[in-house]
C-alpha cells in the first residue's frame, strides 16, 4: 500500500546539502506492524514525515494505494492526511485550550463532518481508548499517558489506513509507554498499517518488521519470525 | 470546515487570552469611538448650520441688482445699472410657478412710540413676506396686499421691538414714527430669534414701497421668489433672467440660488466632517497596529498548533481563515464596542451641552463596522499569511 521509489530528501544547510534520505526504496502492505530505528539524524523522522505527506521528497515516486502522491497539489494532500492517515507525536500536540473531547473531534471538525455524527464518532473513539471520564478534561489536568492515549484517539477518529507514530513513548515513563504501545498494537491488530519510530530496541524489536536506518540510508530492513 | 466550528474555533483562542484579546479590542473600540464622537459632532455642526439657512425655505432665488461678474473696459454709460423696482417685482408675481415675491429693503431708523424711542432695524417688504419666509404672526395681521406702489402706511413690529415699545400693553392699532412718518400698527410678528447674527425680532416690518421713501433709495435690496416645490431651480432662475431681461434690456441682476448656497456651504461643512473623522482614524490606525502585533505573537506562540493542524488535515487556506478569522473577530468586536462608546459619548455631551448639535447618521454607523472588518481583515493578513506559510514539519519541531 505504500510504496517508495528513490526517494531523495536533501535539506540546504548553509551552504552544505545534507541527503536526509538518500535513495530509498521501499514498500509497506496494508497491515504491516513497521518500527524504524536508527540513530538521530539517521533519517527515520524525515522518512515518517514524508510517508505521512507532511513533507516532499526532493526525486522519487511515492505511491500511496498506487496513486503517485508526490505531484498532488497542498489542498489535497491535506485531504489525504485527514482521511487516510492519523500521527502521534512524542510531545502530543495537543490543543491546550480545547478538551479532550475537542482535540479528538479536531480532525473531523476540519473534514466538515456535522455535529452530531463527529459526536457519535468521538464518543466512541473515546470509549475504545477508555478515556469516556476524561472527555471534557483540559489537556493539562491529564497525566502524559493519558495525553498520549488522547492523541491516539484523535489520530484514529477518522478511521485512517495508516497510524504513523514518532517516538511515542519518548516522553512517558515505562508503566505508559507500555500502556500506549499495546494500544498502537491492537489498533495494528484491526488491521491498521502501524509505523512506529523510536531509538528504543526493546519497543523496536516488538514490530514485525524492523528497519534500520543509518545516514538516511536502509541500514537492515528484517522480518520478525512469525511469532506472534 | 463549517461555519460554526470556524467561529468556536476562533472563539476558543480569543477567551483563551482573554485579557489580551480585551485590550486589543480596547485599541480598535477607541479607534471606532473616536471617529463616531468626532463625525457625530461634525455632522451635527453641519446640520446646525444647514437648518439655520433652510428655515427660509429651500425653494428660494434672491435677485440682486448689478452684476458680480468682472468685465473688461471702461463701464461708461453701459455699465449703469438700473435699479430693481417694485414694478419688477409685480412683473416677477406673473411668473407661472411663483408662490410668493418679496421685495426687500433694510435699513436703519428711529422708531417712537409715546415717549420711548429706539433705533433699530427697518425692513421694508411685500405683503408675501410670511409665506415666503415661513415666519408666524402672533397678533394681528401682517400688512395686506395694497397696491404695493402706494401702500398704506401700517406696520408690523418684530417680537422683541413690541417689548421694548410697549412692554405687556396691546400695541395692535397703536401708532408709531418710523423717520419722522407716522405708521399703524395692525401686527406683531412671533419671535424669530437671531438667524446666522441678524436679529428677526428685533425689527419693524413696513411696505417696501415706503421704505425706498424712507431712505430715499431708488433700487431695493433683492427681491426674493419662492417658489412651487419640485419645480427646478433653473426653469424659475430662466424665468426670472427672461422677465427682468425683457424689462431691463439686459442683464444687470444677479440671481443666486438656495440651491447653490446650500450646495457649497454643504460641500465645505462635509470636508469638515472628513476631516474630523480623519483626526480620529489615526486612533483607530493605532489600534490596527495593536491587531497586528498580537496576532503576530498569537501565531509565534501557536507555531507548534499550526503544524499539528496541518498534520491532522488543515489545508493552508483554513490556517489562514482561522487566524483572519481572529483578527477579524477582534476587529469587529472592537468595532461594536466603539460605536457604542462614541454615540453614547456624543449623546452624553449634547445632554450636559445641549448647544453642541450632534448628529450619527445611520450610515455612519454600518460604515465604521465595516471599516472595523477591514481593519482587521488588512491587520490580519500578514500575520495569518505566515502561519498559512509555516512548513508543517519545521512548526511541529518548533518549541
Amino acid at each position: 500500500m505504500i510504496s517508495l521509489e528513490q526517494i531523495h530528501r536533501d535539506f540546504q544547510v548553509g551552504d552544505q546539502v545534507v541527503h536526509a534520505l538518500d535513495d530509498i526504496n521501499l514498500d509497506i502492505s496494508a497491515g504491516e506492524y513497521v518500527s524504524i530505528m536508527g540513530p538521530s539524524g539517521s533519517g527515520k523522522s524525515t522518512l515518517l514525515n514524508l510517508i505521512g505527506l507532511l513533507d516532499r521528497a526532493t526525486a522519487g515516486h511515492y505511491l500511496l494505494n498506487g496513486e503517485d502522491v508526490t505531484t498532488l497539489s497542498d489542498v489535497e494532500q491535506a485531504a489525504t492526511r485527514n482521511r487516510r492517515i492519523g500521527f502521534v507525536f512524542q510531545s502530543f500536540h495537543l490543543v491546550p485550550r480545547l478538551s479532550a473531547a475537542g482535540n479528538v473531534e479536531l480532525p473531523l471538525i476540519l473534514a466538515g463532518m456535522p455535529a452530531a455524527e463527529r459526536k457519535a464518532r468521538v464518543a466512541q473513539t473515546l470509549q475504545a481508548l477508555n478515556l469516556t471520564d476524561r472527555a471534557h478534561h483540559k489537556p493539562d489536568q491529564l497525566s502524559g499517558g493519558q495525553r498520549q492515549r488522547v492523541a491516539i484517539a484523535r489520530a484514529t477518529v477518522t478511521e485512517p489506513a495508516v497510524v504513523l507514530a514518532d517516538e511515542p513513548t519518548g516522553n512517558l515513563d515505562h508503566k505508559s509507554g507500555g500502556d500506549v504501545i499495546n494500544i498502537l498494537e491492537s489498533l495494528n491488530q484491526r488491521g491498521i498499517t502501524l509505523m512506529v519510530v523510536t531509538h528504543d530496541a526493546e519497543i523496536g524489536d516488538r514490530a514485525t518488521r524492523r528497519i534500520k536506518m543509518r545516514d538516511g540510508r536502509i541500514e537492515s530492513d528484517t522480518q520478525a519470525d512469525a511469532d506472534r | 470546515m463549517l461555519m460554526r466550528d470556524f467561529l468556536t474555533l476562533t472563539g476558543s483562542s480569543l477567551i483563551a487570552h482573554r485579557m489580551r484579546s480585551f485590550l486589543t479590542t480596547l485599541g480598535i473600540a477607541v479607534g471606532i469611538a473616536a471617529v463616531m464622537l468626532l463625525t457625530s459632532i461634525g455632522e451635527g455642526i453641519h446640520q446646525f448650520v444647514l437648518a439655520e439657512f433652510t428655515q427660509f425655505g429651500t425653494t428660494i432665488v434672491s435677485v440682486s441688482p448689478g452684476r458680480t461678474t468682472t468685465h473688461g473696459g471702461s463701464t461708461g454709460m453701459f455699465g449703469t445699472v438700473r435699479p430693481l423696482t417694485i414694478e419688477d417685482a409685480e412683473a416677477l408675481k406673473r411668473l407661472p410657478y411663483a408662490r410668493a415675491v418679496v421685495p426687500v429693503v433694510q435699513g436703519n431708523a428711529e422708531v417712537e412710540a409715546g415717549n420711548r424711542r429706539r433705533r433699530t432695524n427697518v425692513y421694508g417688504v411685500g405683503a408675501q413676506m410670511p409665506e415666503a419666509f415661513r415666519m408666524d404672526i402672533s397678533s394681528g395681521r401682517f400688512l395686506p396686499a395694497d397696491d404695493p406702489t402706494a401702500p398704506r402706511a401700517f406696520a408690523v413690529l418684530g417680537s422683541q421691538l413690541r417689548e421694548e415699545l410697549f412692554g405687556s400693553r396691546n400695541p395692535l392699532g397703536q401708532r408709531i414714527g418710523i423717520g419722522g412718518n407716522r405708521y399703524r400698527i395692525i401686527g406683531v410678528m412671533a419671535s424669530k430669534g437671531t438667524v446666522l447674527g441678524f436679529d428677526l425680532d428685533d425689527t419693524v416690518y413696513i411696505p417696501a414701497a415706503r421704505a425706498l421713501e424712507l431712505f430715499n433709495r431708488e433700487s431695493l435690496f433683492e427681491i426674493d421668489v419662492m417658489y412651487e416645490e419640485g419645480v427646478s431651480a433653473d426653469r424659475v432662475v430662466a424665468g426670472i433672467k427672461k422677465t427682468l431681461m425683457a424689462r431691463h434690456g439686459r442683464e444687470d441682476f444677479t440671481i443666486t440660488t438656495q440651491e447653490q448656497m446650500l450646495d457649497v456651504l454643504g460641500s465645505i461643512l462635509n470636508i469638515l466632517t472628513v476631516a474630523v473623522g480623519a483626526i480620529g482614524g489615526i486612533s483607530l490606525l493605532v489600534g490596527a497596529i495593536g491587531i497586528v502585533t498580537i496576532m503576530t505573537i498569537a501565531v509565534n506562540e501557536r507555531t507548534n498548533e499550526i503544524g499539528l493542524l496541518r498534520a491532522i488535515g488543515a489545508r493552508r487556506g483554513q490556517v489562514l481563515g482561522l487566524f483572519l478569522g481572529e483578527a477579524v473577530v477582534l476587529a469587529a468586536a472592537g468595532g461594536l464596542a466603539g460605536l457604542i462608546l462614541g454615540v453614547g459619548t456624543a449623546q452624553l455631551l449634547h445632554l450636559l451641552l445641549p448647544a453642541l448639535p450632534v448628529h450619527t447618521p445611520w450610515l455612519f454607523v454600518f460604515v465604521a463596522e465595516a471599516v472595523a472588518v477591514v481593519i482587521g481583515l488588512a491587520a490580519g493578513v500578514l500575520p495569518a499569511r505566515r502561519a498559512a506559510g509555516l512548513d508543517p514539519v519545521e512548526a511541529l519541531r518548533a518549541e
